[in-house]
C-alpha cells in the first residue's frame, strides 16, 4: 500500500510549471509506516540481568516520560509566545520518544509486562502498555502527574523533573543493559536542553516583576512537596540537590518551607488524564492507526 | 529633500521590478497599497497557522497510538513555526507581531475560514492533512514566486512542510481504511465533513472576489480562486479513488471536453456566514488564542523587565 501513497506523492508538482528554481519540495522524507521503535536491536537481556527487574524498571521510567509528555502537550497553543509553544513541542516530543523506547524496552524484557488484547489486535506493544494499562499499573511519580496549573508551575515542575531525571540518565548511560544505555545516551542531551530551559525561565521569572516572582514561587511551593519522591525513585538526591541549589542562588529563591508528601501510588488526577489519553485507543481495540 | 526621487519615477521602477517578475525587497520602495495588501494577507495567513493549532490540536491528548501522538505534536509544532516566519515577514513591512496578535484577537483581521469547523472524530486529523493542508498547498506553492521576497521565501519553506503534513494526514486515512468498519465509516464521515469547506478555503468564485485583479497585477496573487478551485479538485479525484472513499458531490464527474472535473458549488451563502464571524467554532477560537495571549502577559512582561535589568 506504500506505492499507493508513493503514486500521489507527485500530485502537486506541477503547480509552479517549469520554474525549479523555487521548487521546494525535492527529497521528502520516507513515511515510516508503524513499526516498532526498537526495529532492528538486539533485545536480548544480558545474562546476569533479571528480565522482570529491567522491564519494571524502564516501565517506570516509560510512564514518567509518557505522563510528564502528555501534561506538556496540554500546553500547545496556550503557551505565553509563540517561541514557547515551540520550545514546549519540542520537550514533550523528546519525552514521547523515550516513553515510546523505554515502553517497548520494558516489552521486549518481559513480554508479561504487556495487557492482553483481543485475538487479531494489530496494537504494538507500545500502545498496550499506553492505552490498555489502568492507572494503578502505572509506575509514574506523582509529580509529572498533578494537572499543570500556570507558567510558573510548570517552569518549576520542568525543573525539579528534568534535573532529577538528567542525573538518573548520566548514571544509566553505564547500565549493564546495552538498550538502557543507548536510550539513556541519547536522552541525556535532550534533558540538559529540557533542564536549560527550566532553569533560565526559573531565573528569569524570580528576577522579572513581582508578579512573576510571587507566581514562581506559589508554583514551586505546590510542586516541592513532590520531589522526596522524585529523587527518592530515581536515586539521585545528592547530584539533584547540588544543581537545584545552583538555580535557586542564582535566581535568588529559598527552598520552600513544605515538608515532603507522603503515601505513593498516585493522585486522583491520573486516571482522569488516562480517561483522556486511551478514550479512542480502547473504543477501537482491534483498529490499526 | 532635493535629492529625493519623484514617486511617479519610483513607481515606474516598481512596475519594471514586478513585469520582470523580480523579487521587491524590504528596504525596496512599494506603492502603500501594495504594502497594505500584503500585511494583510501575509497576517491572515500567519494567523491560520496560528489558529489552525487549535483543531488539530483538540486531538493531541487523545491521539490512539504514540507513533500518531508524536506525528500530531511535531505537526501542531510546525504551524507554530510557519506562524513565527510569517510574522517575522510582516515586520519587515513594518507591522510587529504583538499588533497583529490584537488585530486578530480583536477581530480586525481574519485567518482561514477552514478552522472555523470542529474536528469531531480522530480522522478529521487525516483528513485536515490530506484534504485541508492539499488545499492550502494549492494555494501557496504559486506563493512561492509571489513578488514580495520575504513572503515568498517564507512560503518554500512552509510549502514543503506541509506537502510533509498532506503526505502524513493521507497515510493516516489510507492506514485507518485498512482497518475496521468503524475506522473505514469515520474516515468517509469526516470526508463528507470537511470537502465542501476544503473547497471553501480557494475563497469565492472569481467574479465574486474583489481584491484578485490587483493582487494579480502586483504579483502578490498567481492565480484566481476558480483556478486553483479545479486544479484541487482535479487531484483529488483520483486520491479519493485510491483511498476508497467518495466525495459528497453529486455532480462531481469528468468532462472529457475540458479535461478537467465538473464539481458543484459550495454553500456560499454558508461561506459568507463563517467569514462574517457566525461559523461554529468562530468565538471558540478567538477566545482561546485571547485566553492564551492574557494568560501570558505577566510572563512576556517578566520577560521583558528581565532583560531591561540586564542590560542597564
Amino acid at each position: 500500500m506504500t506505492a499507493t501513497v508513493t503514486d500521489h506523492d507527485n500530485a502537486y508538482a506541477d503547480l509552479l510549471g517549469s520554474d525549479d528554481a523555487h521548487w521546494a519540495f525535492g527529497h521528502l522524507p520516507e513515511i515510516q509506516q508503524g513499526e516498532d521503535p526498537l526495529a532492528g536491536v538486539d533485545t536480548t537481556v544480558p545474562a546476569g540481568l533479571d528480565p522482570a527487574g529491567l522491564a519494571a524498571y524502564c516501565l517506570f521510567l516509560g510512564d514518567d516520560a509518557l505522563v510528564m509528555s502528555h501534561r506538556l502537550s496540554e500546553w500547545c497553543s496556550n503557551a505565553p509566545d509563540l517561541e514557547d509553544d515551540i520550545a514546549l513541542a519540542n520537550i514533550a516530543l523528546d519525552l514521547l520518544g523515550q516513553a515510546r523506547l523505554l515502553l517497548s524496552r520494558a516489552a521486549a524484557a518481559d513480554p508479561s509486562v504487556v495487557p492482553a488484547l483481543p485475538e487479531g489486535s494489530p496494537v504494538p506493544a507500545e500502545d498496550a502498555l499506553a492505552f490498555f494499562r489502568e492507572a494503578r499499573d502505572f509506575r509514574n511519580v506523582r509529580l509529572v502527574e498533578v494537572p499543570h496549573g500556570d507558567f510558573g508551575h510548570l517552569v518549576a515542575r520542568l525543573l525539579l523533573f528534568a534535573t532529577a531525571r538528567l542525573a538518573a540518565f548520566e548514571r544509566l548511560t553505564a547500565h549493564a543493559d546495552p538498550v538502557l544505555s543507548a536510550i539513556a545516551a541519547k536522552g541525556v542531551k535532550e534533558l540538559a536542553y529540557h533542564r536549560d530551559y527550566a532553569a533560565r525561565w526559573f531565573v528569569t521569572l524570580a528576577q522579572g516583576t513581582d508578579e512573576s516572582r510571587r507566581r514562581l514561587l506559589a508554583g514551586l511551593t505546590e510542586v516541592w512537596p513532590l520531589q522526596a519522591e522524585l529523587v527518592a525513585t530515581y536515586d539521585v538526591a545528592a547530584e539533584t540537590g547540588v544543581v537545584l541549589d545552583e538555580v535557586l542562588a542564582a535566581a535568588g529563591v529559598d527552598r520552600p518551607a513544605v515538608g515532603p508528601m507522603s503515601g505513593h501510588g498516585h493522585t486522583e488526577a491520573l486516571s482522569r488524564m488516562l480517561a483522556e489519553m486511551q478514550v479512542v485507543a480502547r473504543a477501537h481495540p482491534l483498529g490499526t492507526w | 529633500m532635493t535629492t529625493t526621487v519623484p514617486e511617479d519615477v519610483l513607481l515606474q521602477q516598481f512596475d519594471a521590478v514586478i513585469a520582470r517578475n523580480d523579487r521587491i525587497e524590504p528596504r525596496d520602495w512599494m506603492p502603500e497599497g501594495y504594502r497594505k495588501t500584503l500585511v494583510r494577507q501575509v497576517a491572515q495567513h500567519a494567523h491560520s497557522e496560528i489558529i489552525g493549532m487549535q483543531p488539530e490540536g483538540n486531538w493531541l491528548t487523545r491521539a490512539p497510538s504514540l507513533r500518531r501522538k508524536a506525528i500530531l505534536l511535531a505537526k501542531v509544532q510546525d504551524e507554530a513555526g510557519h506562524g513565527l516566519y510569517l510574522y517575522s515577514a510582516t515586520e519587515t513591512l513594518g507591522v510587529s507581531r504583538g499588533e497583529l496578535t490584537e488585530m486578530l484577537i480583536e477581530g480586525r483581521q481574519k485567518y482561514s475560514s477552514i478552522f472555523n469547523y470542529p474536528t469531531l472524530s480522530f480522522a478529521d486529523v487525516g483528513t485536515i492533512g490530506w484534504l485541508v493542508d492539499g488545499a492550502a498547498i494549492c494555494n501557496q506553492v504559486p506563493l512561492c514566486r509571489t513578488s514580495y521576497g520575504p513572503y515568498g521565501r517564507a512560503m518554500i519553506r512552509i510549502c514543503k512542510e506541509e506537502s510533509f503534513h498532506q503526505r502524513q494526514g493521507y497515510e493516516l486515512l489510507m492506514t485507518m481504511m485498512r482497518g475496521t468498519d468503524e475506522q473505514r465509516a469515520m474516515v468517509q464521515e469526516s470526508v463528507d465533513r470537511f470537502w465542501w469547506p476544503a473547497l471553501m478555503m480557494f475563497g469565492p468564485p472569481d467574479a465574486d472576489s474583489p481584491n484578485t485583479a490587483q493582487s494579480m497585477a502586483w504579483g502578490i496573487k498567481r492565480n484566481t480562486n476558480d483556478d486553483l478551485r479545479q486544479r484541487f479538485v482535479d487531484m483529488t479525484v483520483p486520491q479519493a479513488e485510491a483511498l476508497g472513499v467518495t466525495l459528497p458531490d453529486p455532480e462531481l464527474r469528468w468532462n472529457e471536453e475540458r479535461g478537467a472535473h465538473d464539481f458543484g458549488q459550495p454553500d456560499w451563502d454558508e461561506f459568507m456566514q463563517v467569514v462574517q464571524g457566525n461559523g461554529p467554532c468562530n468565538r471558540q477560537r478567538i477566545a482561546h488564542r485571547r485566553r492564551a495571549h492574557e494568560d501570558g502577559a505577566w510572563v512576556r512582561d517578566a520577560a521583558t523587565a528581565f532583560a531591561a535589568r540586564g542590560t542597564s
